[in-house]
């Protein structure tokens, strides 16, 4: 009987050992392999997700599949919106998995900590759904690439437009984290840019589900915009329960600084309606973002958000880089992405700067009335180009150790 | 002072404004912590499932709506039977099995469950949640100079006081309730009395589900009807029935109003702990009396 296990258990080992030999026998060559994490659960689950994964793999299909005569491998992480668990997978992906590149990366706290893991290695991030201007000021790293939107272009994108239309006085109501804090800093220097005054704030633990209590400080400090730096399920809700207290109706006005269009159909655009936002990315602009989107739909049966888009494009020229570059090597590669313009389906002529930062046109738009809509998702009127050189932090005023100063 | 400790003072108007919408805040948590301490008390399960089935409610309601065109008032009723069904449906097939285990197995069965429903629905409705209209004889709102106070949200306290009331009074007052309070003690005894007391356990877990969907309900109209929006609730409701005490009808009333309205004040005064300050509540009560504050287990 004992002989008989000892015999098993040394045919299974035979066996597998067998096996592993044979593969690693034929020397395939090693793959690059591109990590997408994001929220894949919680509060921001819906900007990302699996369409963030489907957006990647549609890029590396598009690219042939194959770079540097490498295969190229798609795998994906939850970070569930927590650095210490974001920083932890991107230390075990790059030291053990080799993987080549993290993408997508939304709440900015985790894009933080992978960021600097990913700079001490010389691996590179395309960072689409993260949004503080921080990843290419103070943290800002050599292969580090902020691709989509970031709080300062939409500080300068929706808040400059709310001023302009006389909302001078400001008082925010802002999510307790890096994020929430950076969109808050970005817009209140835009508002005091322009003449206006900020005059108060209040610091809400993120995934928050009531805004009541807050709201009603807001009303109380009698400002003429109430600024919600926030975005995701607490956008929803803030705006929502606005809507409840009479807010709009009393006089206030509601400035959205982080609004997607998901938040719009969660929303209805019977509370939504007339909300001003920025994007990057809205899937009816023209005939080339409504051929992409419908490409995406039949592969993730939903209709892209400007992240998941910008998820692609950043793949597509990452890959396009490094196989113009001829190495898989992370400073080189982001270098050629610098030299590269960019151009896509979504992007007309833009350029990576020193910093790390993408400088794209963005776009304002304002939410349809319900009479207006007329198909699924027909939610928004674009009403301004914010074009690259106003939308982004000038050189000249980041923090960013990178930039060489006169 | 340094930046992280400003405190903000409000003028007393101000103070009793917040204070009327931590009492709002409280009627949720007072609703969903009877719930769990109806299913406690005189179950013995910790029915980690209540957030998923209070988003099962919620999710009722939006369904009833979209694709029956059923409104609200309705919904208060169709909802809560129909969430109640499945909550017998999961009892008679999963439950029943751990009553006489430790407590640990029910909670996990239930935290189980409770994944998988939040899953599902994720699965299908995404995490961004969908819209859900106050019905409209409860929209608008009174201006009562100090504030403007949504009468949806006297609703939620009135209807939550009444709801609460009856339950205690139907639990703690009849002979309904007297009859169930024996058979947790002493199943084998009041079975022998001629009452079907697997029936009645059966039923009032159902019950204490069909308040948890109800307060999903009344949720719709003001949170988002999100597949997530039961998660981070549950654990609060949680801490709220550990300090009115695990098996306490009246601890759990009492603590989710009283909670409500302290949760309420943090939040004017140091809002960045809104979140934490009922945990701290709930650790100091663990460590004075364990039992809590109107518990009769040790």
């Amino acid at each position: 009987m004992k002989a008989k296990f000892i015999l098993a258990v040394a045919a299974a080992a035979a066996l597998g050992m067998a096996t592993a030999s044979g593969a690693s026998a034929q020397g395939a060559p090693k793959p690059i392999k591109i990590g997408v994490m994001n929220d894949m659960s919680s509060v921001y689950s819906y900007l990302g997700g699996m369409g963030s994964v489907a957006a990647a793999k549609m890029a590396v299909k598009d690219f042939g599949g194959k770079v540097l005569g490498r295969p190229i491998e798609v795998i994906f992480a939850d970070h569930q919106n927590k650095p210490d668990v974001g920083a932890g997978i991107a230390r075990q992906w790059f030291d053990e998995q080799g993987v080549d590149a993290i993408v997508d990366l939304p709440t900015s706290s985790v894009a933080i900590a992978v960021q600097q893991v990913a700079k001490e290695r010389g691996k590179v991030t395309l960072i689409s759904n993260g949004g503080s201007s921080e990843l290419t000021g103070k943290f800002c790293s050599p292969t580090g690439v902020h691709w989509t939107y970031d709080t300062y272009a939409m500080a300068h994108g929706t808040g400059s437009a709310v001023v302009k239309q006389g909302g001078n006085t400001w008082f925010f109501l802002t999510a307790d984290y890096a994020f929430g804090h950076a969109l808050q800093d970005d817009t209140a220097a835009v508002v005091k840019a322009a003449g206006g005054t900020v005059v108060g704030s209040v610091n809400v633990p993120l995934n928050n589900a009531d805004f009541s209590s807050f709201l009603l400080q807001a009303q109380q400090s009698k400002a003429k915009v109430i600024g919600l730096a926030n975005a995701g399920g607490d956008t929803v809700n803030s705006i929502k329960q606005a809507a409840e207290f009479g807010i709009v109706a009393g006089g206030q006005r509601l400035a959205g600084l982080l609004v997607f269009i998901m938040d719009v159909d969660a929303l209805g655009l019977k509370t939504a309606q007339g909300l001003l936002l920025t994007e990057a990315y809205y899937w009816d602009q023209n005939d080339a973002t409504r051929a992409w989107a419908k490409r995406f739909q039949a592969v993730y049966g939903k209709i892209p958000t400007s992240g998941q888009a910008g998820v692609y494009g950043a793949v597509s020229h990452y890959l396009k880089a490094m196989a113009a570059a001829g190495t898989d090597d992370g400073i080189k590669v982001v270098a050629k992405m610098r030299e590269l313009p960019i151009n896509d389906f979504m992007t007309k002529n833009g350029k990576l700067r020193e910093d790390g930062r993408v400088l794209r046109d963005m776009y304002l738009f304002e939410v349809k009335k319900p009479e207006e809509s007329k198909y699924p998702f027909d939610y928004y009127k674009q009403l301004a180009v914010i074009p690259a050189a106003q939308a982004y932090r000038p050189l000249s005023e980041s923090e960013c150790p990178l930039i060489k100063k006169n | 002072m340094p930046e992280w400790m400003h405190i903000a003072v409000p003028s007393a108007p101000a103070l009793f404004a917040q204070l009327l919408i931590g009492l709002i805040n409280g009627s949720f948590y007072a609703l969903l912590s009877l719930g769990l301490a109806v299913i406690f008390g005189l179950l013995n399960i910790i029915n980690f499932a209540h957030g998923a089935l209070y988003m099962l409610g919620a999710f009722c309601a939006y369904l009833l709506l979209n694709y029956f065109g059923i409104g609200y008032w309705p919904s208060l009723l169709l909802a809560p039977l129909a969430v109640g069904a499945f909550g017998i449906l999961l009892e008679r097939c999963f439950i029943r099995w751990v009553y006489r285990l430790d407590h640990l197995y029910g909670l996990l069965l239930t935290f189980g469950l409770a994944l998988i429903v939040q899953g599902v629905f994720r699965q299908f409705y995404g995490a961004s949640g969908k819209p859900y209209s106050i019905p409209e004889a409860l929209s608008g709102g009174q201006n009562l100079g100090f504030m403007f106070l949504p009468n949806y949200r006297v609703w939620v306290i009135v209807a939550s006081a009444a709801v609460c009331f009856g339950t205690w009074f139907l639990i703690e007052r009849t002979r309904l309730g007297a009859n169930l309070r024996a058979a947790t003690e002493n199943p084998a005894l009041v079975q022998a009395f001629g009452i079907n007391v697997p029936r009645m356990v059966t039923l009032t877990y159902g019950f204490g589900v069909a308040l948890a969907a109800l307060a999903g309900v009344m949720a719709a109209p003001i949170y988002q009807v999100s597949p997530l929006m039961g998660t981070n609730l549950i654990i609060v409701v949680f801490a709220v029935v550990v300090i009115g005490g695990m098996g306490s009808i009246l601890g759990a009333i009492v603590g989710g109003f009283a909670l409500g309205i302290i949760e309420g004040l943090t939040k004017v005064f140091y809002p960045e702990a809104s979140a934490t300050a009922i945990f701290v509540i709930m650790a100091i009560v663990l460590l004075v009396k364990p039992a809590g504050l109107f518990g009769r287990r040790a």
